[in-house]
């Protein structure tokens, strides 16, 4: 990769240990997705927030480095590990709590916006189209590259931390055209958000850096952002293209039985004792989408729902929030279904929920047993 | 042949024809891999020279690499055949030599081989007695 005299000079270290160590993570990246160069970057999204997925060892570099390290665009942040508002509720212990905030804290001294969002594409302004970004969290990457016209390697918490600090990212192969040598055909019909889901777990695992996907309908926006929530989890790939690709693109049906196999691989019980919602956190349309389901009904066993701080804020005033609490809902912001120490295998055996991602974190990290249910699904089964 | 992290390592081959999703399938603390359906469950991939595939998934899997060198249960080495910026950064922060190789090269390895990793070197793995 070439570098200009001032990008060797940081990779050598005349610039500092926090510039050099930036440098040689990005040119790790670039080595990897062989870039010629480094490219201005306008807007970072960083994962490695949640104190459950870092740990001590992060938590320690961060406050290492936050003592001289210093954001250079626009930086926003991954959920975190509880709601600050009710974390009392749920008795998480104090060591979580203070290793949690010290986590917060070292993004903020950094100059990173403390969003404790997944979904930076739906409560954050879109740049104009063709915007170089680096988000790290993947279904944020994905969402970006396929549906916002935006441009961004399926960063990792590192990569995008380096190009916060230098405001800079190596030119890879999906900053520019990326063509994809495998389509996927939709062969499933009368798809949910789950199907979605399933959809892009298996697509995440047939392809590269991208996939061609065809025979799609129009599809709303939770199914959407599933589509990017199981692509994420599965594989390397960090954008869809809509269409059947050139002709000489590998055809890979996706059908009932595909279907089943990713079914089967994530859902391990026949019924959850609690029910989780967002992940990716909901957005406003789908709290408010969620709040109509649920007129006249409510909850029979917990729900928790997870949104962003100002999605939460925005359904407070308009009165969603009102009627989601009525109806027996949990709502948290700042934190994801995804590792929040919330749930945990302790006191929930298993859960239900309508998200691939979640799915997949919840069997292998949290460690519990999950019930996949469409939204529909869960509303007509677990609510009177 | 491609170097992505530079150093040497010597040790003993564990191999997975299955991607590795650190975030969440990878205990921090030991280096062991809780997911049931991967074939290196239940196995710890620390102080070997680590053979898969790619890393996939969250990437947050960098920190999970971060984690298991901080803990001293990182492999001494990692190849693969495919990019991943978690593993690639996750090495590249903490020093793990990386390489990646062609699937021809890929399928030449088997777990418990012993081999000796240069990237320095100009036949940068030579297979150990």
């Amino acid at each position: 990769m070439d570098l200009t005299r001032e990008e060797e000079s940081a990779l050598k270290g005349e610039q500092g240990e926090i510039l050099q160590m930036a440098y040689r993570i990005l040119v790790a990246t670039g080595e990897a997705t062989d870039a010629e160069k480094l490219i201005p970057i306008e807007w970072a999204h960083l994962s490695g927030v949640n104190y459950n997925t870092i740990g001590d060892a992060g938590e320690e570099f961060l406050s290492g480095i936050s003592k001289d390290a210093r954001v250079k665009v626009k930086t926003t942040l991954n959920p975190m590990g509880f709601d600050i508002d009710n974390v009392s509720n749920y008795g998480l212990d104090e060591n979580f709590i203070s290793k949690q905030l010290s986590i917060r804290n070292s993004y903020e001294t950094m100059g990173v916006t403390p969003s404790f969002s997944c979904i930076p594409y739906e409560i954050f302004d879109i740049p104009k189209d063709g915007t170089q970004v680096a988000f790290a969290e993947s279904n944020a990457a994905i969402h970006a590259n396929s549906y916002d016209n935006l441009k961004t390697n399926k960063e990792s918490s590192f990569s995008a931390l380096a190009s916060a600090i230098t405001g800079k990212s190596p030119y890879s192969s999906l900053r520019k055209e990326d063509t994809p040598n495998v389509t996927i055909r939709m062969k499933v019909n009368n798809p949910n958000e789950l199907t979605y889901g399933m959809l892009g777990f298996f697509a995440g695992k047939v392809g590269d850096t991208s996939v061609n996907i065809s025979g799609l309908a129009d599809m709303d926006k939770r199914q959407c952002k599933a589509m990017c929530g199981g692509m994420g989890t599965s594989g390397t790939c960090a954008k869809f293209l809509f269409g059947d690709g050139n002709s000489d693109c590998e055809k890979v049906d996706f059908d009932e039985k595909e279907m089943q196999n990713v079914h089967d691989e994530l859902n391990t019980a026949e019924k959850g004792d609690l029910i989780t919602l967002g992940s990716p956190q909901l957005g406003l349309d789908e709290i408010s989408d969620l709040a109509g389901k649920l007129k006249g009904r409510s909850f029979q066993k917990r729900c928790m729902i997870f949104c962003p701080r100002t999605v939460k804020e925005q359904a407070r005033k308009i009165g969603y929030t009102n009627e989601l609490e009525r109806a027996g809902c949990e709502i948290l912001s700042d934190c994801c279904t995804c590792l929040t120490p919330l749930i945990n295998k302790e006191n929930v055996d298993a859960v239900t929920t309508n998200s691939i991602k979640g799915a997949f974190y919840l069997k292998n990290s949290t460690g519990v047993d999950v019930n996949l249910k469409s939204l529909s699904q869960i509303i007509e089964d677990e609510t009177r | 042949m491609k170097i992505l992290v530079q150093g040497k390592a010597q040790g003993i081959i564990l191999k997975s024809n299955d991607p590795i999703n650190f975030l969440g399938t990878v205990d921090k603390k030991t280096g062991i891999i809780s997911d049931k359906n991967h074939d290196l469950f239940q196995k710890s991939i620390k102080d070997c020279i680590l053979v898969f595939p790619s890393g996939v998934g969250s990437s947050v899997g960098a920190y999970t690499i971060y984690s298991i060198k901080s803990n001293n249960s990182a492999p001494l080495a990692m190849i693969c055949t495919k990019t991943d910026l978690t593993v690639a950064t996750g090495c590249a922060l903490t020093n793990i030599p990386l390489v990646m190789v062609s699937d021809e090269e890929f399928s030449s390895f088997q777990s418990g081989q012993k081999i000796s990793l240069d990237t320095e070197s100009s036949n940068p793995i030579t297979f150990l007695k």
